[in-house]
């Protein structure tokens, strides 16, 4: 049974993309610089359920009953039946949540790599099913926002979606994902600019670097990414992992 | 939870207390209005607040002394209708729009926590306008889901203040429904009155028109354009109609808490039919005197105050009045109980009035008013009265013999579409017809507007006439028909026979 459980349906492909400079909706220089994504290589799908758990299964200090709670809080894997067992509202095959940060960090190492940056994260996902940026698409902004709109009352369905020009899955519409610098969106890396290093908490900041309209549906990523702390888990945040180039 | 007992003895002791404190708080020197009011270190128990869903108002702290107040507030986000078969997906202070209600007292220590339900997709926070301080909360509030903030103020200024999320972006946190109001009471309290309640106006930006049913998701580019497809009292179309109605009796003094949470558009707030006896303008500390319309500000509230004399259903609007009728800005106040004649008389006479038209020409018309008012109306009254209507309205464009202007105008006489279809000239009336269509053998292509100027009764009549006429196959259409196809939404243009 756990054995059944514990292979992954799919293979924990990475797939190479080869980065370049891009317009990310944090500016590297607070205005308008673009960031520059050097190559690198993204797990095609987030992590599952069944793969974290043959994850906890080699590393028991992984185990929702063993955890440090400075690594994981209270709700860590919570929706898991047991400590190693799935069942009925953690489906094999679902993007694993729950976890936090430094447990998804733990789960990379694993595999030879670590989370992504911010600006990985974000250079994949500009993609759709034919172009490496389709950001400017309002197709593209609407599958983003509509994920937004739905409550997570329901479970979550399996990874698998469409992949996109890369041939990565579900980089959009299935879970939040953790990236490596979450907790550095927003920290300004200048003082003297004096850039409101509060701006996406309150009133009208975060418009404040809006470089264009299609921007906000990415910068709710970023205000959910820094909303957290690294022990902290939710529902429907999920993550994959990145290696660099070969 | 400890505090929560705590709290509960406290409310008891309180009710218990109630009419002598309230007699010690009148007696209490009243506070300057407009400085700060520290009125030093909270004391007693921690109070929970007692918050309401809209419209409904906490009861008066009833208190003459600054304590701690505990107040909870959960995010939710959740779908809930916005018009008859159409809903969006709010996000809310409470799981309601606009969010609960917030009583404290001036000089009250605020304990504020911001709850976020687990299920919930996005981060929020909270910025209090009663709030002194960065972001007004928000900077100390920031939550993910399944998370809780705690932050601490003092309430030194009095008034009615919104609250609403300040997460980025802001406008769609706001466009969603986060906002709510919380009443920061005077030292010696308000005024007692009858009734209070709670409105609070919205815009929403929704991808589909108005009323276009289904799960409408929000529209990020009417948003910025500020072309809302609703704008609302308390978050759906018929929030406050029907059974849902505010309610008052005559002679009693009504206060609304009426607040705009925007995102975007500025309220013209008017009852139809009343006069604001207040109006504590912007929620500020002076009163303003025998209102008609207030202007509410997005991200501003006002306290308005009047006395009912009259029975009847009073109408709230923003009297930026398409927003009212085409947009949803409606609710309405019913006020029961006897009625004074000699402030209002009701409707005293009741006669046809027709002005320089009714006479010699539309004395048929008249005739056939009369008889259907009577219930009598015949066919023959019909047809007599539809061609003088007919003479003045149609014979323009389809000329007085029905004949039509070949290639421009269809003929109305010996009509292939109107054999086919009897009934169908009701749509073309109400709804117009525009594009091809193909009459007696030839294709017409042009626009006839849609003649709403004419009531039921009118169209009824023209279009027994017509029937009637010209080798048409005979009828009658009824008033009621066309009432019907007036509710109903205009047919595509569809090529006839």
């Amino acid at each position: 049974m756990l054995a059944l459980f514990a292979t992954p349906s799919f293979a924990a492909d990475y797939v190479a993309l080869p980065g370049g400079t891009f317009a990310s909706v944090l500016p590297a220089d607070e205005k308008s610089a673009d960031a520059v994504v050097l190559p690198f290589r993204l797990r095609s799908e987030p992590v599952t359920n069944a793969e974290y758990l043959a994850f906890v299964t080699q590393h028991p200090e992984w185990r929702r009953e063993r955890v440090a709670r400075v690594f994981a809080e209270a709700r860590y894997l919570a929706h898991w039946q047991a400590d190693l067992v799935l069942g009925g509202n953690a489906p094999p095959t679902q993007p694993v949540t729950q976890v936090s940060w430094f447990a998804a960090q733990a789960y990379c190492e694993s595999e030879g790599a670590r989370l992504p940056l911010w600006n990985e994260w974000e250079f994949a996902a500009a993609a759709d099913a034919t172009r490496s940026d389709a950001r400017s698409d309002p197709l593209w902004r609407e599958a983003m926002l509509s994920w937004y709109a739905k409550p997570s009352g329901t479970p979550l369905p399996g990874i698998g979606g469409a992949a996109n020009v890369y041939g990565l899955r579900d980089m959009q519409g299935l879970v939040w994902e953790w990236v490596d610098d979450f907790n550095a969106l927003l920290v300004a890396s200048d003082s003297r600019d004096q850039n409101d290093p509060d701006r996406l908490k309150f009133c009208g900041a975060g418009a404040l670097n809006l470089r264009d309209r299609e921007n906000y549906a990415v910068l709710m990523r970023v205000a959910m990414l820094s909303s957290l702390k690294a022990a902290d888990t939710t529902i429907n945040l999920g993550f994959r992992c990145a290696k660099p180039a070969q | 939870m400890k505090q929560s007992s705590l709290s509960l003895l406290t409310l008891l002791a309180l009710a218990v207390a109630q009419p002598s404190l309230a007699a010690e708080a009148a007696t209490a020197p009243p506070a300057s209005s407009y400085v700060h009011g520290d009125f030093g270190p909270p004391r007693g128990d921690p109070i929970k607040a007692f918050l309401t869903e809209p419209p409904k108002v906490p009861a008066p702290t009833y208190r003459n002394y600054p304590a701690k107040v505990i107040v909870e507030l959960e995010v939710i986000e959740k779908e809930l209708p916005i018009s008859e078969g159409v809903t969006y997906t709010f996000w809310t202070f409470g799981g309601t729009v606009p969010g609960r209600f917030i009583r404290v007292r001036q000089g009250d220590t605020v304990e504020f926590h911001l709850k976020n339900n687990p299920n919930n997709k996005m981060p929020h926070n909270i910025d209090l306008h009663g709030v002194t301080g960065p972001g007004g909360g928000a900077a100390s509030s920031f939550t993910a889901p399944g998370h809780e903030s705690q932050f601490t103020f003092k309430a030194l200024n009095q008034g009615i203040y919104v609250y609403h999320c300040a997460t980025a972006p802001v406008g769609m946190h706001v466009g969603n429904g986060m906002y709510g109001l919380i009443l920061i009471e005077p030292p010696e309290g308000l005024a007692p009155v009858d009734h209070e309640y709670y409105v609070m106006q919205g815009d929403f930006y929704t991808t589909g028109k108005y009323r276009e049913k289904g799960l409408q998701p929000f529209d990020m580019e009417k948003a910025i354009d500020e072309k809302p497809t609703y704008v609302l009292f308390n978050g759906a179309e018929g929030s406050l109609t029907g059974d849902k109605a505010l309610t008052a009796k005559t002679n009693e003094t009504v206060r609304i808490f009426i607040g705009n949470g925007g995102p975007n558009l500025v309220s013209s707030f008017h009852v139809i039919g009343e006069i604001f006896d207040r109006v504590q303008q912007e929620g500020g500390t002076k009163i303003q005197e025998n209102v008609q319309t207030t202007l509410i500000p997005a991200g501003g509230a006002a306290i308005v105050e009047f006395h009912t004399e009259v029975p009847g259903s009073y109408v709230l609007v923003d009297h930026s009045i398409f927003r009212a009728f085409n947009k949803g800005a409606l609710a309405i106040l019913k006020v029961d109980g006897p009625p004074d004649k000699t402030i209002y008389s009701g409707k005293e006479v009741d006669s046809v009035y027709l002005g320089d038209r009714s006479a010699p020409n539309l004395a048929a018309v008249t005739q056939a008013t009369k008889a259907a008012a009577a219930g009598k109306l015949t066919k023959e009254d019909q047809i007599k009265a539809g061609q003088q209507l007919f003479a003045g309205t149609c014979s323009v464009c389809h000329q007085a013999n029905g004949a039509g202007l070949p290639g421009v105008f269809p003929p109305l006489a010996k009509s292939s579409l109107i054999a086919a279809e009897p009934k169908r000239p009701i749509d073309i009336v109400l709804h117009g017809l525009t594009g091809k269509v193909n009459v007696n053998g030839q294709d017409y292509n042009s626009v006839m507007p849609p003649m709403t100027q004419l009531n039921d009764d009118e169209i009824a009549n023209i279009l027994t006439f017509v029937l009637n006429n010209w080798g048409n196959p005979g009828g009658r259409v009824e008033a009621e028909e066309v009432a019907k196809v007036r509710a109903e939404a205009a047919k595509p243009a569809a090529p006839a026979h």
